[in-house]
């Protein structure tokens, strides 16, 4: 661009004594001598920077403000599971406490129920041995006062014969004796 | 609360050593020789290696020793601050990543998501410059030189926006880019008028960009300059020397103040940037 180095102007300062004065010089910034060397140095250190920044060094903070962000987006989502995972391990303790209640209260009905069936059971087998005693008693209560009856109209018979034959001396037949008592009156 | 006033106390000292060192400078008969004196001389370019590149004068500098030297502690800086890339960052880290940060959201704010890929080259920018601008205000006697203070490198770089803004303009919206210059909404007979007045305003631009950059660095560095000679003359002047406190006081005031304008013009330099980016990605509004 400004590469007119054998232009009018004063060269390049070769060292701090060489430009003595400054008030007769131009001012050192409009000096278009030194633009050259200026806009080549900053070229090349701006690409540089440029280049260094864009290909390493941004990249590099970028990935360690980017895992840090993922380290900390995942152990919220892990605080988030885990208490998910706490809500539902006491969902499920709940529900096994439910089961367990009303388990128990099933089995209590169950028992009971249980334990009332074999009481009747029970009760209906002693209460049917019962019977059949009170039965059988009955039954041999009635044959005993069967035989009890027949042996009184034996001995009544035997009794009417010995009276009879003490009285009028006459041996009765047991028929003749068993025909008058059927004949009795009032029976 | 004592810590606090312990950190002004070290920056006021800083502050004053800073501008002290620039009042010796101004004084001093050792580096006296010439124009030191001179509150222009700071701005003088002194050829330390001569070369030439294809008939080119490409000698290197001592603009070229400050790039060079601008270069290698910002590439040091974020390589070095990030060779951990812990998960909890140190001093250095959290350093190199606030910057990241800062200059990222400046782009995504300015120019938007699909401005993204300028990133680095604003960033580059934002770096060199405030790199440059602060390098300028650390005053060794004979040497310092403020590279942003030459209007041919901050010209270099408003020119390479402004050409990266029509570059890509026309790249993404072909012809339909120089509707820029035809403000939407206007009757047309007022267009004769505003055209014009856009298109001198958007060839202003890299004018602005270059001369606000320019102009606060040189006129900031000629104050202080002018300042630090004074402490020199009334110390020098006998009885006077009473007086030589003042312009001390305001030379360590204006050192803090172009602290902040160095900052300050290297933020500036960096917005305006994304600023005329977003106009080549957006287009006409």
């Amino acid at each position: 661009m400004a590469g007119t180095s054998e232009h009018g102007t004063p060269a390049l300062n070769t060292g701090t004594e060489a430009h003595g004065g400054g008030a007769a010089a131009s001012f050192p910034p409009f000096n278009p001598d030194t633009f050259a060397p200026q806009l080549i140095w900053l070229a090349l250190t701006f690409a540089a920077l440029y280049y260094i920044l864009s290909r390493k060094a941004l990249p590099r903070i970028a990935d360690v403000l980017e895992e840090r962000a993922n380290r900390i987006k995942r152990d919220l989502d892990a605080a988030e599971r885990l208490k998910g995972e706490t809500d539902k391990a006491l969902a499920t303790y709940e529900q096994a406490l439910n089961d367990a209640k009303s388990n128990a209260g099933g089995i209590a009905k169950e028992t009971r129920a249980k334990l009332a069936a074999d009481v009747d059971r029970e009760k209906t087998a002693v209460d049917a041995q019962m019977n059949a005693k009170v039965t059988e008693a009955e039954a041999r209560i009635a044959a005993t006062k069967t035989k009890a009856l027949a042996s009184v109209n034996d001995i009544a018979a035997t009794t009417a014969a010995a009276i009879v034959s003490q009285l009028i001396g006459h041996e009765a037949t047991a028929d003749e004796v068993k025909n008058a008592l059927a004949h009795l009156p009032g029976k | 609360m004592s810590a606090s006033h312990d950190k002004q106390l070290g920056l006021m000292s800083s502050l004053a050593a800073i501008a002290g060192a620039q009042a010796l400078y101004g004084v001093s008969p050792a580096w006296a020789e010439g124009a030191a004196h001179s509150p222009i001389h700071q701005f003088e370019i002194n050829n330390l290696i001569p070369l030439k590149l294809f008939g080119f004068d490409a000698s290197f500098t001592n603009a070229s020793l400050y790039m060079v030297l601008a270069l290698s502690l910002i590439s040091f800086f974020l390589i070095s601050a990030m060779r951990q890339g812990a998960l909890v960052p140190g001093r250095m880290q959290s350093l190199a990543e606030l910057t990241y940060k800062f200059v990222h959201d400046t782009v995504r704010e300015n120019v938007g998501e699909e401005g993204m890929h300028f990133f680095p080259f604003v960033f580059a920018l934002f770096i060199f410059v405030l790199v440059l601008n602060v390098l300028g205000m650390i005053p060794i006697p004979g040497v310092t030189f403020t590279v942003t203070s030459q209007i041919v490198v901050t010209a270099a770089l408003a020119l390479l926006v402004i050409l990266i803004v029509i570059g890509y303009g026309l790249y993404v919206h072909g012809l339909g880019f120089f509707k820029l210059f035809v403000p939407s909404g206007v009757p047309a007979w007022l267009l004769p008028l505003l055209i014009p007045i856009e298109v001198i305003s958007f060839i202003s631009r890299p004018i602005s960009l270059s001369v606000r950059l320019f102009a606060n660095m040189l006129a900031g560095h000629i104050a202080l300059k002018i300042f630090a000679g004074f402490v020199g003359t009334l110390l020098a002047a006998g009885v006077w020397a009473i007086l030589s406190p003042l312009p001390m006081a305001l030379t360590v005031a204006l050192t803090a103040l172009e602290v902040l304008v160095a900052v300050l013009q290297a933020y500036v330099f960096a917005v305006l940037t994304c600023i005329y980016l977003s106009d080549a990605v957006h287009g006409a509004h």
